[in-house]
């Protein structure tokens, strides 16, 4: 028998995309199932998934967590876990629709949380640290449960099986949100374990990627000395990790970490500017390990924002494109035609460079 | 009595191709060549060969070669020829055997047991020829808080780094135990090659100190010409604990090799034996370290990180542990293999463990601990190649400190007879008929093809990873797989078996 995803390393191709609606409008999850459905070819049906923000408008100011559960066991402990540490302010199993092609699906449940107040105060930690160290528990303490959502007015949505049909089978026509990113996965190896399945998030972090990084080893023993424990062994997983590290535990701005993860050549930062030069070298002598080499192309989703970045030789494909308030981005151009024929502007970042769409006014991540 | 011992290697000339030119007599320090008048004909005397090879690679006929002595007492394979040899010395003198360079012994060469990996279909390989691929790196502390100024603009708040333009440095020789040429070579080739070499605990010439900055001053036990102005010369500071090729005791040099000069940058009275004692006086434990280190730190107003370097024991990655949290900027850790102009044979044979092992399990430690950005690892004895520097670093190093490797790129042998005070290669000599045969200007210019060359195929074998930056490297242990290790060795140096997918 295969050995489950995170008992050893899955490099995969795939497909990303993303949209958002920058004036905050709401979208359902159609539009991303049939931008995805278009680069069928990216995906071989071992994952998909999806990510949507702004889609539980009435209980955003709670921790909304999705769990798979393997067994009824899993779920009894899962619940007792939780219930020590959080109050279950609203609990139910995820609505899903049964299809023939979407098979093994485990418990799906979510719950609307918020830290039981003194549980906050005892752990000397700030609330979003708790809420992580948590997440990373039950993932690596109850056998059988798996947090894969943890953010706040946000979801991840995702299984095995080709991401159109992991869209329908979750009804995400039913929900609204701003923006959406969608990833369908093409896995070398085949464990077909529904966690394994992308986006990947941490909080309200989503991250999808296209890409198999050579810089794996040493970023995971770099990130694992700060408490991440990368138990998936994926790529997506130890950029998230990167991610979270720098951005809320290390304060830097989405461009500084993009800096960071694919910083340019030392070569290309001595032809730049004085400041420039200044920043993005003293970033990369902080941060060293947190280089990110091979392809890549990732799309993240926070709280108000899309960041798009591929890496810094650009050996992964990545378009984006405007119309008014949306902004799209995409593996293929075709994926994005597909929904909005249309487009004020369509583009293709250079390698390392971060593109940046956030809600107007809203204050972001981006500097 | 004194037991006669048969040499060990034989002196053969072809008869047919010897002109008598004389050559081999005039370049053989050792005295091992003569000519017979009577006879015409040129003579050896095998009982002083070192090997060296001085006189095979200087016959303008080629006429020259050194075998082995195929004499042998009873094979035996307890008491073989070398140790049943040792006895007779030792019974004839009542002395402690000596050598030099680094441990021959057979013991396992791990840098020969893994297997480095490459890129196929999934993940491209990248061209070096074509894309950028960066082996420059930083040196030091990388913990560091995160601060801004009015604008937001990130200050910078790290402690001093050494930047090096390829993950290779000269290691720690001091003047005294090798020569005022080997020396300019060492410092005019880090000085092109953008990287550093070290002083050893011989001081600084006062003719080197242009070169300051590739250069890292040593502060050893004996603190020899340790003064203000040699530690402001420098780029960094290393506080020499121990050496691989010596575990636990200090260093001698005969005062043969203590001339005018030396003496002069050593400050020491000439021609007495200068002895380091194995302690530093100053520093019995770990405590004692650190204010050695701040005094230091001090002495130079926080503007050089300061190294500690230590040889490779067992308790090491402990003992890393402590120098990282002592204040150190970088560790430099030295294995068993690495060489020496002088250290009592058994000593050399038998004490101190793998650099490979060591390495591994000190940057586990540091980072099972979260203070790996607490210091740099720099790693020597011995780094033959290329590809032992790839796999130092995918095993956790910083950089590679290179000693034999440099001094086989100006003519050494590997002879070990450095502690005689003859090399017939101008290297481990203070004689200045010998030390002129080596010449600085083509000197420098062999240590920097050599790296140069390593260079280019550490970018290679790092676009076969497809990896372009050594940064993504560091501590890649994924990218290595061993061959013929046991599971313990597995365990020890955190990596998989070849055969095993990721
Ligand atoms: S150098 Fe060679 S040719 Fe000249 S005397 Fe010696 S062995 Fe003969
Ligand atoms: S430096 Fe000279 S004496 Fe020492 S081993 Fe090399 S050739 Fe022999």
């Amino acid at each position: 028998m295969l050995p489950k995803e995170g008992q050893f390393r899955d490099p995969s191709g795939c497909a990303v995309t993303g949209v958002i609606d920058r004036s905050g409008r709401g979208m359902t999850g159609e539009g991303m199932i049939e931008a995805i459905s278009v680069m069928h070819d990216r995906s071989n049906g071992l994952g998909g998934g999806f990510a949507g923000y702004g889609i539980y408008p009435h209980y955003k100011d709670f921790y909304a967590f999705h769990l798979f559960y393997d067994k009824k066991e899993a779920q009894e402990g899962a619940e007792a876990f939780i219930r020590r540490h959080f109050e279950i302010v609203y609990s139910s199993e995820i609505q899903t629709r049964k299809l023939p092609s979407v098979t093994d699906e485990p418990l799906i449940f979510r719950y609307f949380l918020a830290p039981l107040p003194q549980k906050l105060a005892n752990s000397h930690l700030d609330e979003r640290e708790y809420v992580a160290r948590c997440v990373n528990r039950i993932n690596a303490e109850i056998a059988g449960a798996y947090v894969f959502s943890s953010g706040k007015n946000m979801g991840i949505f995702k299984g095995v099986g080709y991401p159109e049909d992991i869209g329908r089978f979750y009804r995400l026509e039913e929900y609204e949100g701003y923006a959406w990113t969608c990833h369908g996965r093409y896995p070398t190896n085949t464990p077909g374990w529904w966690g394994g399945a992308h986006p990947f998030g941490l909080l309200d972090f989503s991250v999808v990627h296209n890409g198999e990084i050579s810089s794996y080893d040493a970023n995971r023993r770099y990130i694992e000395m700060f408490g991440y424990k990368c138990t998936l062994q994926t790529d997506t997983e130890v950029i998230t990790y990167i991610i979270d590290y720098l951005v809320r535990r290390r304060g830097l701005t989405l461009e500084e970490t993009a800096h960071v993860l694919a910083a340019s050549f030392w070569s290309t930062i001595a032809d730049k500017g004085e400041e420039a030069k200044e920043q993005e070298t003293l970033l990369r002598r902080m941060f060293p390990s947190l280089l990110v080499t091979g392809p890549f192309s990732i799309i993240l989703g926070y709280t108000g924002g899309l960041m798009a970045l591929g890496d810094r030789l650009k050996l992964r494909s990545m378009v984006c494109a405007e119309k008014g308030d949306r902004a799209y981005i995409s593996s293929e151009e075709s994926a994005i035609r597909k929904i909005e024929p249309n487009l004020d502007r369509v583009w293709s970042p250079a390698g390392g460079e971060a593109v940046v769409f956030e809600l107007y006014g809203k204050g972001g991540l981006a500097r | 009595m004194n037991m006669y011992i048969q040499p060990e290697y034989e002196v053969i000339r072809n008869s047919d191709k010897c002109i008598a030119c004389r050559v081999c007599e005039r370049q053989c320090a050792n005295l091992v060549h003569s000519f017979d008048s009577e006879t015409g004909k040129m003579k050896a005397d095998d009982s002083k060969c070192v090997n060296c090879h001085r006189c095979v690679c200087l016959c303008p006929t080629h006429a020259l070669k050194i075998v082995k002595s195929d004499d042998t007492y009873k094979i035996n394979a307890n008491w073989d020829n070398q140790t049943i040899n040792e006895v007779y010395k030792q019974a004839n003198t009542g002395g402690v055997l000596l050598s030099s360079m680094g441990n021959p012994k057979p013991y396992p060469v791990y840098w020969d047991r893994m297997l480095v990996n490459a890129s196929q279909v999934t993940n491209p390989p990248i061209d070096p020829l074509r894309e950028p691929m960066e082996t420059q790196l930083y040196l030091g502390k990388r913990a560091a808080k995160i601060e801004r100024d009015e604008q937001g603009k990130l200050k910078n708040t790290l402690a001093p780094q050494l930047k090096l333009k390829v993950p290779v440095l000269f290691s720690a020789m001091s003047y005294g135990s090798i020569s005022y040429n080997a020396h300019e070579s060492l410092a005019r080739a880090a000085e092109e090659l953008g990287t550093y070499y070290n002083t050893g605990e011989g001081g600084l010439h006062k003719d080197f100190y242009k070169y300051g900055k590739n250069t890292i001053v040593q502060v050893a036990s004996g603190r020899f010409g340790v003064f203000k102005d040699y530690l402001e010369s420098a780029a960094a500071i290393e506080i020499k604990m121990g050496q691989g090729a010596k575990p636990g005791i200090g260093g001698h040099l005969p005062g043969a090799k203590i001339s005018a000069d030396v003496s002069e940058t050593r400050m020491i009275p000439q021609g007495v034996d200068a002895i380091s004692p194995a302690p530093h006086h100053d520093i019995y434990s770990i405590e004692d370290l650190r204010q050695l280190v701040y005094s230091l730190k001090e002495a130079t107003e926080y503007k050089k990180p300061v190294i500690v370097k230590i040889a490779a024991v067992h308790n090491a990655a402990a003992i890393a542990s402590g120098i990282a949290r002592s204040g150190a900027d970088i560790i430099a850790i030295d294995g068993y293999r690495g060489g020496t102009g002088a250290a009592p044979t058994r000593i050399r044979d038998n004490v101190g463990i793998p650099i490979e092992l060591a390495l591994a399990q000190i940057d586990q430690r540091l980072r099972d601990e979260g203070i790996r950005d607490e210091v740099s690892i720099l790693v020597g004895g011995s780094i033959r190649s290329s590809a032992d520097v790839i796999k130092a670093i995918a095993l956790g190093a910083d950089a590679c400190y290179i000693g034999t490797a440099a001094l086989l790129a100006l003519g050494c042998h590997l002879c070990r007879s450095c502690h005689e005070g003859k090399c017939n290669w101008g290297i481990a000599t203070q004689r200045p008929d010998l030390v002129k045969r080596l010449n600085p200007d083509i000197g420098y210019k062999r240590l920097v093809n050599l790296v140069t060359a390593w260079n280019h195929e550490i970018q290679e074998m790092m676009g076969g990873m497809g990896i372009n930056s050594i940064e993504a490297l560091r501590g890649n242990r994924l990218m290595l797989r061993g061959i013929g290790l046991t599971d313990t060795e597995l365990n020890l140096l955190g990596i998989k078996y070849a055969g095993e997918s990721m």
